[in-house]
């Protein structure tokens, strides 16, 4: 067994940048065990990711070409990494932690009887792999053990993609054998919800409630302070979930990614789903009674307190200092 | 339609998580313990789907003696009967070898749907319901928001990232895996939490269902996690920190 393979994903809506983060993950764990690296992505030679690719050193990339892979469907896309995997045989196999990782590698993982260690945010001399527990409240180093492939998927935003630098990358086809009735899903094409009504990605000023606001009618303490910040106001997905604040007002990653000059989050523990969505937030206030939330860890300014006080008094202060 | 629902039960979101001695694991002692969340939407949905074409819901759990607390309240929300897998080591196996518990005990009931969270609160692998449909040789739909029936089997609204969604179409019997906010979730009536008390709770011991087999992925060490800022902490009277603040807003970060 050898070499590191890792798998980019090609977005028709979205970001690559998730690809180019795997694969600067991959050079991490290619320094970290001598190992060569190699990639590989479902399409053909003319895919544009692979124009990204040649110039960050992968001498070798597989476009994994099968008409019925065209529409992503588990069934398929498990069968062509099966073969390609048995074919090269990679002690690493390296992957973004997308929606369409989570929802096939596991699956893919299993059939080698093997776990994915998912969503990684830290690879480190062993090697070892670091990911979150506990809702980022706590972090874990796993190892990977015994002699068959290691499946990993690496954390969006954990990595800075790689430079440019020169370099050509050579690329075969691979051919998967698929039958067409081993493919029992039938997915449609993705579609968004009704038109956005609110645009957060515009706003210069956010203030966000979660779960900590505990009901509906308590919102509209956060709603004062908005108002009088002249900012609009956002969730965390719970809130939307109870139908709380409405599903266009979610920041994160199934919701709006944001990057305003002020982001307040009143009662959000801080979850990497949520991160995502706001991190780029030039100034972050994080208010929340527990001083372990993993908040805290982006936030700028905290406060440690019961924001049913905090957030009333921050209206107070703000209306006091426009007078 | 016959429905399994497997549900774990986590630490309570807003337990505070402290790391032990050693660094292995958390300490357990002082912990409350809760339904996990996307459990209770798979739950709901199949609750729904229960009432809307009959059949019947199961409940199936992995865990300690303790976890009979959750079986209940799932119960008591109206599932039908619940297998307990009784199994004191969770923490040491893989997410392959709880899968392995769950499949085995699914398989003695041929289910029509088997339906899971998207991912548990603890662990956060978002992994065994897609392990468990390799295992059983089903289809599978991760992160499943709506299930409809159809005449050839089920159609799936599945989330997509950042607003876009997808429907897919599977025969059954197949997994689902469920995320958060598809439903409104209901809440268990006093006479819910009666009847709970009489239902069925077949319990079958781990060691009967799959030999445990030493896990490929082990846990080495907790630590906690690094700053990716420089948080400045504001302490004082809720008026205080308000000001302070506001203040630092304006001069020092120049947002106000
Ligand atoms: C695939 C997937 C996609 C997801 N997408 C998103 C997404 O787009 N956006 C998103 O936000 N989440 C998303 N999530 C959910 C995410 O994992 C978290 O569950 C969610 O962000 C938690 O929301 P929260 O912080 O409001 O709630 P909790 O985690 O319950 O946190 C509540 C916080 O409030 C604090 N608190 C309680 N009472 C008070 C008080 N009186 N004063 C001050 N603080 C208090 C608590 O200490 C706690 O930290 C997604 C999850 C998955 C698996
Ligand atoms: N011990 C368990 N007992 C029952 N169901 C479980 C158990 N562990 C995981 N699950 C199910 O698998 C889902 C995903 O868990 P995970 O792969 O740990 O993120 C959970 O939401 C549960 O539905």
């Amino acid at each position: 067994m050898s070499g590191i393979l890792v798998v980019q994903e090609e977005r028709g809506f979205g970001r690559n940048r998730f690809s180019q983060e795997a694969l600067a993950a991959g050079h991490v764990l290619a320094a970290l065990t001598g190992l060569s690296m190699e990639t590989a992505v479902v399409g053909d030679k003319n895919t544009p990711i692979l124009a990204e690719t040649s110039g960050t050193p992968a001498a070798t990339a597989y476009a994994v070409e099968h008409p019925l892979l065209n529409t992503y469907t588990s069934d398929g896309y498990v069968l062509a990494f099966e073969q390609l995997i048995r074919k090269l045989n990679p002690a690493y196999i390296l992957f973004p932690h997308s929606y369409q990782v989570r929802d096939f590698v596991p699956r893919l993982a299993a059939r080698f009887d093997q776990v994915l260690i998912g969503d990684v945010a830290a690879i480190e001399a062993g090697p070892s792999f670091t990911r979150q527990l506990f809702q980022g409240k706590v972090n874990a180093r796993y190892r990977h053990r015994g002699d068959g492939p290691c499946f990993i998927s690496i954390q969006a935003g954990a990595f800075r993609p790689d430079p440019p630098t020169a370099g050509t990358t050579t690329i075969y086809p691979f051919v998967p054998e698929i039958a067409s009735d081993a493919i029992r899903t039938r997915p449609s094409e993705p579609f968004r919800a009704a038109a956005q009504a609110v645009d957060l990605s515009s706003a210069q000023m956010i203030v966000s409630v979660g779960r900590g606001i505990k009901n509906q009618e308590n919102i509209a303490l956060v709603q004062n302070l908005a108002d009088a910040l002249g900012a609009e106001l956002a969730a965390s997905r719970p809130i939307c979930d109870n139908g709380w604040l409405p599903m266009d007002r979610q920041v994160g990653s199934s919701g709006q990614t944001i990057a305003p000059k002020l982001y307040i989050a009143a009662g959000i523990s801080g979850a990497i789903q949520h991160v995502v969505g706001m991190k780029a937030s030039q100034c972050i206030v994080a208010i929340n009674k527990d001083p372990g939330a993993p908040i805290f860890e982006v936030a700028d300014y905290g406060i440690v307190g019961d924001l049913m006080e905090v957030v009333p008094a921050i209206t107070e202060a703000v209306k006091a200092a426009k007078q | 339609m016959k429905i399994i629902v497997a549900i774990k039960q986590v630490p309570d979101r807003d337990a505070p998580i402290r790391i032990d001695a050693a660094g292995k694991w958390i300490e357990e002692s002082d912990l409350q313990y809760a339904m996990n969340e996307p459990d209770a939407y798979a739950l709901e949905e199949a609750l729904q789907l229960k009432e809307k074409h009959g059949g019947e819901v199961i409940v199936l759990s992995a865990g300690p003696e303790s976890v009979g607390t959750t079986i209940r309240e799932a119960l008591a929300k109206g599932a039908d009967r619940a297998i307990h897998i009784v199994c004191d080591d969770l923490a040491s196996r893989d997410a392959l070898g709880v899968a392995r518990l769950l499949a085995e005990a699914a398989k003695q009931e041929s289910p029509d749907l088997l339906l899971t969270g998207l991912q548990s609160e603890d662990l956060g692998l978002g992994q065994t319901g897609v392990i468990v449909a390799e295992l059983l040789g089903l289809p599978h739909a991760t992160l499943i928001l709506h299930v409809e029936k159809t005449d050839t089997g089920i159609e799936v609204k599945r989330e997509l990232e950042e607003g876009w969604f997808q429907t897919i179409q599977l025969p059954t019997p197949a997994v689902l895996t469920i995320q958060s906010g598809g439903a409104k979730l209901r809440y268990a009536t006093l006479m819910g939490i009666k009847r709970a008390k009489m239902k069925e709770v077949k319990q079958l011991a781990a060691a009967d269902l799959a030999s445990a087999t030493a896990p490929v992925v082990v846990l080495e060490q907790l630590a906690l996690p690094r700053k990716q800022r420089s948080t400045q902490m504001l302490a004082g009277t809720p008026k205080e920190t308000a000001a302070a603040l506001v203040e630092k807003l304006r001069t020092e970060a120049h947002v106000l």
